[in-house]
């Protein structure tokens, strides 16, 4: 028993159990808030895509700009999967993952050489080629209408076969790979490879003479955080039914980096929950009383920016770190530690 | 034949000739020092030697093996460890941290994803070790943007030192330290002194004339003079250019 106690310690923290909880209660008190069931299938997708981004730009430093593209990529693969090979669950999402890490690979070896404003701009430039590829392609992708009737695949268990038409089932599927993906992420934050790209963004000429070669732990953290992008994207496109060149454009890949800045991805690693969270509840809730909400949130957006580039999540540090409140402090820590 | 030896080194910015010609070697178990007046090209001089730049012309040995343009990666896992003039540290990670990242065994382990650095006593502990010989034993969590000055200059040693070097480049170790702070540091290279080979830039020259084994003069570019502290005491060009302060 203590021995299993250990090894789930290792694994599992505190906050990452607290953060399941809620999510895991979240179709039985969404509804009675005057919210729907397919908000939770959006935010848990855009959590997976949000964590994933973060290993790049809050953990290495580096700011993509073009990170819609993998997502669309991993929507693309799953959709022309399902309907051009064969409808199967696990298999389309492998597949949507392996075009994605592809994808990312081949771009992370023309960025990884690069820092700063540079590397950003070539996101960017990356992203409007294949987001281009996708409107263009019409044979592939169907143009700008996209792939539609993408079906939703049964999830097979052994003999058992769960459907996942429902948003609920899709909702808790959606938040058992959030859950596997965020175990991964927090391990690997704290192995030596995360903590080399850490001491990477704080210095990295620096980490190139104490032995590291960079280039490749950029290429790594870039193409991991594309495969991570693309299985947002593969359940996005099951949550959509359809796959579509908008999620890949500048705005798009926009969103994700707002998401994760607000939420206070350099400081936390919850920070892009805490974004991704707010955006959809500012989308939903202020977007019920004003049709410019987006304008409220790009507001936040620069307050953010401006005032505090720790985002909420240091916000909530700085305010937990002061005296009186230690105790929730414990608690609900925040901290990357 | 020495440990290291760099063969007419030339290094050129655009118009700009920096290293004309440069002929060093340093021995093992000796410490070698480099001076010369500002702008003389001694900081240009070690990012040549550690991979930063590419010679124009010109050859670098390390142990018998041409390490002429690798990349400083390359140069510092065969075990060439530097610090820096202006420092360099990881501000946002505590002192300890600054250390396990600079370990061989951790470098090794980089692309391990699913195990905890946090969790590896073995490497905590030989951080500790490094930390206490630059003498900040006791500051193991403190943020290094957060330490003091001095602090931080022994801290930018203690990085060299962890990577477990068989040469250490030191540029300018006392740069921007007081009296004081200065002497301690003399101290702390002293006791390094025994069990590395090292190479120190500096400007104090009080400071090399006691510690060296060694040293070259480095001016417009070239080695003008090299040899023991007391012939260089006797050379007329560094006597007149130089040494006023010392004497
Ligand atoms: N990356 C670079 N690009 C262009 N010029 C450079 C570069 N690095 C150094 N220089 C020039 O080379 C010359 C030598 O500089 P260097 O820093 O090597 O001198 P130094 O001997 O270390 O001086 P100090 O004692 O002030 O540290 C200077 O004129 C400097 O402007
Ligand atoms: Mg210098």
């Amino acid at each position: 028993m203590d021995a299993l106690q250990a090894i789930v310690g290792r694994w599992v923290s505190r906050e990452m159990l607290l953060f399941l909880l809620v999510l895991v209660t979240l179709p039985i008190w969404i509804e009675p808030f005057g919210l729907y069931q397919y908000l939770g299938v959006e935010i848990v997708i855009w959590m997976i895509y949000g964590f994933g981004f973060n290993l790049l730009l809050g953990y290495s430093g580096l700011p993509s700009f073009g990170h819609g593209a993998f997502f669309g990529i991993g929507a693309y693969a799953f959709g022309l999967f399902q309907v051009q090979i064969f409808e199967n669950l696990l298999l389309g999402i492998m597949g949507a993952v392996a075009a994605s890490f592809v994808a990312g690979a081949i771009v992370a070896c023309f960025l990884s050489h690069r820092r700063g404003i540079y590397f950003a701009l070539m996101t960017i430039a990356f992203g409007q080629v294949f987001w281009f590829i996708a409107i263009k392609w019409h044979a592939l992708t169907g143009g700008e209408d996209g792939l539609l009737n993408i079906p939703r695949p049964a999830l097979e268990v052994a003999v058992t076969s769960v459907g996942l038409g429902s948003n609920v089932a899709l909702f808790y599927f959606a938040l058992s790979v959030l859950a596997v993906v965020i175990v991964v992420l927090w391990r690997l934050v704290h192995s030596p490879f995360g903590k080399v790209l850490q001491a990477i963004r704080q210095n990295e000429t620096r980490a190139r003479f104490v032995g590291y070669n960079v280039w490749l732990f950029k290429w790594a953290a870039f193409s991991l955080s594309a495969a991570i992008a693309g299985l947002a994207g593969s359940l996005f496109s099951m949550a959509q039914q359809s796959a579509y060149p908008d999620v890949m454009s500048l705005h798009a890949s926009g969103i994700i980096v707002m998401m994760t800045l607000i939420g206070g991805g350099f400081v936390s690693f919850w920070g892009p929950a805490i974004g991704v969270a707010v955006y959809f509840l500012a989308r939903d809730v202020l977007g019920t009383m004003t049709e410019t909400w987006l304008l409220w949130f790009g507001l936040l957006f620069v307050l953010v920016v401006l005032f505090k580039p720790e985002g909420i999540a240091g916000a909530w540090q700085q305010y937990v770190g002061t005296g009186s409140h230690r105790r929730v402090a414990s608690l609900f820590r925040l901290g990357r530690k | 034949m020495a440990l290291f030896e760099a063969h007419g080194i030339h290094k050129r910015f655009g118009h700009q000739v920096v290293l004309e010609q440069i002929n060093l070697s340093f021995e093992s178990n000796q410490l070698s020092g480099v001076i010369g007046p500002n702008g003389a090209g001694k900081t240009t001089c070690f990012n040549v030697l550690t991979g930063r730049f590419k010679p124009d012309r010109g050859q670098v040995l390390f142990d018998g093996e041409d390490i002429t343009g690798l990349a400083p990666n390359g140069i510092a896992r065969r075990g060439i460890s530097r610090s820096f003039q202006i420092m360099s540290l990881f501000d946002e990670y505590s002192a300890l941290e600054n250390l396990l990242i600079a370990l061989p065994e951790v470098r090794k382990r980089g692309f391990s994803m699913m195990r905890r650095l946090d969790a590896d006593s073995e490497a905590a502990d030989r951080a500790s070790c490094v930390l206490a010989r630059v003498g900040l034993a006791g500051s193991e969590h403190r943020r290094a943007g957060d330490l003091a000055y001095g602090e931080r200059r022994s801290l930018e040693i203690g990085v060299a030192l962890a990577a477990e070097p068989r040469l250490l480049l030191l540029d300018e170790p006392t740069s921007g330290l007081g009296a004081d702070a200065t002497a301690r540091l003399a101290e702390l290279v002293r006791s390094l002194k025994s069990d590395y080979s090292i190479v120190v830039i500096e400007h104090d020259m009080r400071f090399l004339f006691d510690l060296a084994d060694t040293i070259s003069v480095i001016h417009w570019g070239q080695v003008i003079a090299s040899g023991t502290p007391e012939a260089l005491r006797e050379n007329k060009w560094v006597r007149r250019s130089m040494l006023g302060r010392v004497e």
